[in-house]
């Protein structure tokens, strides 16, 4: 048993890490919030006082917000469902033995280790280049007009861009859930004549459910929050301007802080509904 | 018992597996092969792929033009840095929870998750307003100090997951023994520790050198790490394929050798401990 002496000294112990984070977590957010009342326009005149709700009306009533809105969307929606679906498929492939199933794993996971800013400059260059790119030769060659990509087909390309880095995270840890799997159950099944469809659908799938839903939870926050990737492609433009590029384009771009920290504290009350999800999950885990 | 295998259903996994493993990787293999070409060979039509003439050309110009190793060592400080020094915090805090916990520690253990899930963009300028009153703005330390924070309770939580694991009753007998605090961690707990520490170190070094929100945000020239000075390459001059290829591979070579031997800690410290 811990001794009321051990107590004290644990905590103690534990004070400097929970210090720094309820100071990074409370600093910022309160100055957000207190700017998000206000009108301040940093090179405009500074802090023109008190404005209530106005900035959290002009918001979401600009014309940039639901168009906004839908790119977040489409762009979390599109890489959820296309590395959630592969990274199964993936999973399965690279659980089945083979020769050489090391280096395919490593192949396979390499793109998460790329920083976002060379995996969007290597894409945006050297594949969707309408000119030079991989992608424009490959179509030519296939008798196909070459595509510029970033701008014609702008979701297309973010999502595979961020759908590339993705995937092997997904596919990492929906393995991981695979071969935590009893196989004993899986031969059983087997042996009785379930085809393989029957076996995936009524045993793989369900005891994926968990991972499959971590994945999704821990991708949806880093998704709605990526950046670089669309920094160093369109800068926003052709539609692909997501809830935080708008909030960053208002707070750093056009220095309307006011408004930026109304759009900030949105995003956050948005990561807290989804965060909410993902902490029961691992709450839950943390009793076991 | 394992299923018996027929030899040739393992050659059809194994011919399918390469080949979409191989084009996983091949934007990274393509960039690999581009930074040893010259800037004509690496914009010929039809592309070339392996048989040209190699050259180390691309190395030397962009370390002369942009003194590419200061870049390097600002990814070296801050990465490095952020991570020491989270877990020097992270230690002792998650030692605690680990040993002594108490009705609260699963509360404060989820409260510090929470934290990591706040979008960046949302306390971008109270941040950016914070480091131009202290005079942070573009210095590897405000950077550093960042780096550590958003990180931090990733770094608590897999320490936490990792001392969990180490029997709780080899603690008790050094104490009966009389073993201090001091010497219970220094002595007992800290070589148990090393491998799980040094995971952690090896994944948050990892997710620090990629970190790509802060990094371009709060950083000019002078303290500017590898991610922002690739994405400098955003500009028009980025059309210098070879350059552009041989500055990505210097960036990506360190962390894609680091990061084949973190996979497994890579599911256990990302999914916090949910999936193992």
């Amino acid at each position: 048993m811990a001794t009321q002496h051990s107590r004290s000294a644990a905590r103690l112990m534990m004070a400097p890490a929970v210090i720094l984070l309820l100071g990074w977590m409370l600093v910022p957010l309160t100055m957000t919030l207190y700017f998000s009342f206000k009108r301040y326009l940093p090179l405009r005149g500074g802090d023109q006082g008190w404005v209530g709700f106005e900035n959290y009306v002009r918001f979401v009533t600009s014309s940039a917000f639901w168009p906004s809105v839908q790119a977040t969307l489409i762009i979390v929606g599109g890489v959820l469902l296309i590395t959630v679906i592969f990274g199964v498929l993936l999973a399965l492939l690279l659980d089945q033995p083979m020769w050489g199933q090391g280096i395919v794993r490593i192949l396979v996971i390499a793109p998460f280790f790329v920083m976002p800013t060379v995996s969007a400059l290597v894409w945006k260059n050297m594949f969707m280049d309408p000119v030079n790119g991989l992608l424009a030769h490959l179509l030519e060659f296939v008798g196909l007009t070459p595509v510029e990509w970033l701008s014609q087909a702008p979701m297309t390309s973010i999502i595979m861009i961020v759908s590339w880095q993705w995937l092997p995270f997904a596919t990492l840890i929906l393995l991981t859930a695979i071969q935590s799997l009893d196989s004993e159950q899986l031969e059983a099944a087997e042996m009785d004549g379930a085809p393989p469809l029957a076996r995936f659908g009524f045993i793989i799938l369900p005891h994926l459910a968990r991972a499959i839903t971590i994945v999704v939870l821990i991708q949806t926050i880093f998704l709605l929050a990526i950046f670089a990737e669309i920094f160093v492609t369109t800068q926003g433009s052709f539609g692909t301007r997501t809830l935080t590029y708008l909030i960053y384009q208002r707070v750093l771009e056009s220095q309307n802080v006011g408004l930026g920290s109304a759009g900030g504290i949105y995003a956050v009350i948005l990561a807290n509904i989804i965060a909410l999800f993902l902490m029961r999950i691992v709450g839950k885990n943390l009793d076991a | 018992m394992a299923r018996s295998v027929t030899t040739r259903r393992k050659a059809i996994n194994t011919v399918i597996a390469w080949g979409i493993g191989l084009l996983i990787f091949f934007p990274i293999l393509w960039t690999i092969l581009t930074s040893f070409k010259t800037e004509a060979t690496a914009i010929a039509d039809p592309p070339v792929f392996l048989f040209f003439d190699w050259t180390l050309e691309n190395y030397s110009v962009v370390q002369e033009r942009s003194d590419y190793m200061r870049f390097l060592w600002n990814s070296v400080i801050i990465a490095g840095g952020s991570t020491l020094l989270g877990i020097i915090i992270a230690v002792p805090a998650a030692w605690s929870m680990a040993f002594v916990p108490s009705r609260r520690t699963k509360d404060i253990l989820l409260w510090m998750l929470s934290t990591k899930m706040l979008p960046a963009v949302g306390v971008l300028y109270p941040i950016y307003l914070i480091f131009i009153e202290l005079g942070l703005l573009d210095t590897r330390i405000g950077l550093t100090i960042v780096l550590m924070l958003i990180n931090l309770p990733i770094i608590v939580w897999m320490l936490y997951t990792y001392f969990r694991e180490i029997p709780g009753e080899i603690l008790e007998a050094a104490r009966m023994d009389g073993a201090t605090l001091r010497e219970e961690i220094l002595y007992v707990l800290t070589p148990m520790a090393v491998p799980g520490i040094a995971s952690t170190i090896l994944l948050n070094f990892i997710l620090a050198w990629n970190e790509a929100f802060w990094t371009l945000n709060l950083t000019a020239a002078k303290a500017a790490p590898l991610t922002a000075f690739i994405a400098s390459y955003s500009s028009p001059e980025g059309l210098f394929y070879a350059k552009l290829s041989a500055a990505s591979t210097m960036a990506i070579a360190p962390i894609l050798i680091l990061g084949w031997f973190s996979q497994k800690q890579l599911v256990r410290g990302l999914t916090f401990g949910a999936v193992k």
